[in-house]
């Protein structure tokens, strides 16, 4: 991480991050304006439709991370808004100006690619430069930009080199500091980390989140890497054959799942079918073939007893024991076919509803440094779970 | 690593090199010695005559400079027929070059944003020329420029030109020839470089507010830079001694320094002669080519 980072220079986010998110929630504000608005945005390549029918709006200074598998259009989208592609339907609004039309090297908007595009024929500092010379700026402004730039992604002194006498991550600050260079009103990020080691990945991760509420800008980062996802956005959509199915906030995400799908995407979750046996108030009784009778605290009205569901429970939220739990939580009986050492927490898979019945998840973390763990393999134990742990998932 | 691997090595890296000695060093230097000595009225028509080794201080002292200094004095006296067929020769071989790099620029460029299936296909096209007698196709382009030619007749026949235009035998009439017949060896280079161009790079400088006239002039064409000087080097060498071209195709005002050295060789059995205006062309070819990579390299190296 960036000296200016351990030692507090960069203010607010660091210090509270959590204080700092919660209080910015434009989406939720009506009299909010958005800065891009997608509206029912149709792409189609040959008989495919990479974009469906999709709308969205992002607000000034918005983190905002697109996630979805490869092939969900996610891409698409993100050409769209920098104008590679043009939408077969529909409208791309920036600042309440319709762009749909408007050719890339119009567009106050900048991208970092995936591939990082350096100009393998021009120094780091030509490449930094080379959209403020299309700018016209005078030359001492364009120094004077350039290396304020560099200063900014730490690679002060490195102007002269090529591309291709620099390292990875080196390549990508320089793509970054060229993206960043002309002040877009927007950014894009292609899978900005996708190229890089886990342990840059993590640090670079944060220096985006500070660069971004440091200079104030909106971005929008497209990736397949859920953590990353969660680690930087303020909110985040996952999407699916060309159709946004959730966009919320990742604690959202990640605790209210929409769907089914999203709640596989995001995380490990546990997915046990089942029928309502009753629903009084906020308390839905569902009755498992696997795992028996599940209790959850949801609020969901529309339930009827004798409906087809599925409850989704994630494996942090199972708590593992030899003995038989008390009274008054949900509990099952299993036995352990296979620990994951993770390191930071094992993964263990119980066998519930006999031989034949559900293999489910339960994360444990590793707390102490013993190394004589409590369970082993064939252990016979107990699953159990709060009310509020589960959740209720449509078919 | 063991010896025998060595001596493998040693011996892939020999065979180039004794190819170039076998093939290029010796002719060469048969060529100069053929330039160092006189005419004679003898088979083969000049002397001295290498008799042995030992009368090799005779033989080297009979060798010396004189056909170079007659051409030197020559092309020196300003009225010189072989200065201005040097200079006439420079001058086509840099218009076909430029031609040529005008009409296979915008050709090698369509091929490498062809698709990929269609690539080959293209590629056959531009080297399917070479499938027919360079001489048959020279002909065939006498054929059409000439008087009451095909392309006459088209243009007569649409109005555009009144009269013939009269290309055969005129300057034009080369230039059309040489770009003819010397295309490929632009186009091909070219495509070969345009091919590996990372289009990502063209996006990114529209992304960054470039034009498309822009982002090529200062990615694309930066880029291709390599291609178009191989290309242009493999155009302009052989085009300076080209001698078919100019024979079939132009006049009595189109004489470059091949027909010059054919004109010496089979007319006034000047072999010796001809040689060194051979040699002189080779210097005047290689030594510009020469220092433009030492200057490359020395560039490369600074930075």
């Amino acid at each position: 991480m960036s000296e200016a980072a351990r030692t507090g220079a960069v203010p607010a986010r660091k210090a509270s991050p959590g204080s700092v998110r919660r209080a910015f929630q434009p989406w939720n504000d009506p009299a909010a304006k958005p800065l891009v608005s997608f509206r029912n945005v149709v792409k189609r390549f040959g008989n495919v439709t990479a974009v469906d029918d999709l709308s969205l709006s992002l607000y000034p200074r918005e983190f905002f991370a697109l996630l979805g598998p490869s092939g969900c259009g996610k891409t698409t989208l993100m050409r769209m808004l920098a104008g590679f592609e043009t939408p077969d339907a529909g409208e791309i609004l920036l600042d309440g100006v319709d762009i749909t039309k408007v050719p890339p090297h119009r567009r106050p908007i900048n991208m970092m690619f995936q591939s990082y595009a350096l100009f393998p024929h021009l120094s780091v500092a030509d490449n930094v430069a080379y959209g403020l010379r299309r700018e016209g700026l005078p030359k001492p402004e364009i120094t004077r930009r350039v290396e304020e730039m560099l200063a900014l992604v730490k690679l002060d002194g490195l102007g002269k080199r090529r591309p291709d006498q620099l390292s990875g991550g080196q390549r990508q600050r320089v793509a970054l500091a060229r993206s960043l260079a002309k002040r877009p009103k927007l950014l894009l990020l292609d899978e900005p980390m996708a190229a890089l080691d886990r342990k840059l990945r993590e640090a670079t991760q944060f220096e985006l989140m500070d660069l971004q509420s440091e200079l104030g800008l909106t971005f929008m980062v497209v990736t397949h890497d859920q953590d990353e996802a969660m680690t930087m956005a303020d909110r985040m959509a996952v999407m699916s054959h060309g159709k946004l199915v959730q966009i919320g906030p990742p604690d959202v995400i990640y605790e209210a799942p929409a769907t089914r799908y999203v709640a596989e995407f995001v995380g490990d979750i546990n997915i046990i079918e089942g029928r309502v046996a009753s629903v009084a108030g906020d308390l839905v009784t569902v009755e498992s073939a696997t795992a028996g009778t599940v209790e959850l605290d949801e609020e969901a009205p529309s339930l009827k007893p004798g409906e087809a569901i599925f409850v989704g429970l994630r494996p942090e939220k199972i708590t593992l024991s030899h003995d038989e739990p008390g009274q008054g939580v949900n509990k099952v009986a299993g036995e352990i076919w296979d620990i994951g050492y993770l390191g930071d927490f094992t993964m263990v898979q119980v066998m519930v509803g006999g031989e034949g019945g559900q293999l489910l998840k339960v994360a444990l973390a590793n707390r102490t440094r013993r190394i004589a763990r409590p369970f082993a393999w064939e252990d016979k134990v107990w699953l159990s779970w709060d009310v509020e742990a589960g959740l209720v998932l449509p078919p | 690593m063991s010896g025998r691997g060595a001596t493998a090595r040693r011996l892939v890296v020999a065979l180039p090199y004794l190819w170039l000695m076998l093939f290029f060093l010796a002719p060469f230097a048969i060529v100069l010695r053929i330039a160092l000595s006189e005419v004679a009225s003898a088979v083969p028509p000049y002397q001295p005559h290498f008799e042995g080794f030992s009368k090799l201080g005779e033989f080297l002292s009979g060798l010396d400079l004189g056909n170079f200094k007659t051409l030197l004095d020559d092309v020196l006296s300003g009225d010189s027929l072989y200065g201005a067929s040097y200079l006439y020769s420079l001058r086509i071989a840099a218009l076909t070059t430029l031609f040529a790099l005008l009409i296979g620029y915008p050709l090698a460029y369509a091929m490498a944003v062809a698709p990929k299936r269609w690539q080959g296909a293209l590629l056959v096209f531009v080297v399917l020329p070479f499938w027919t007698s360079f001489l048959i196709r020279v002909y065939a382009w006498m054929g059409i420029l000439g008087p009451e030619g095909p392309l006459d007749k088209l243009l007569m026949g649409l109005g555009l030109t009144d009269e013939p235009l009269r290309l055969l035998n005129t300057e034009a009439a080369v230039l059309i020839g040489m770009v003819y017949s010397y295309l490929p060896f632009m186009v091909l280079p070219l495509f070969a470089s345009l091919q590996k161009f990372d289009r990502s790079l063209l996006e990114a400088a529209a992304d960054l507010g470039a034009t498309p006239l822009t982002a090529f002039l200062t990615v694309t064409l930066p880029l291709s830079l390599p291609g178009i000087l191989a290309g242009a080097a493999l155009v302009f060498i052989p085009c300076v001694s080209e001698f078919v071209i100019p024979d079939l195709l132009g006049g009595p005002d189109t004489l470059m320094i091949g027909g010059v050295i054919w004109n010496e060789v089979f007319s006034n059995r000047d072999w010796p002669l001809a040689s060194a205006i051979a040699i002189a062309l080779l210097v005047v070819l290689v030594l510009p080519l020469v220092l433009l990579q030492r200057a490359r390299v020395a560039r490369e190296r600074a930075a």
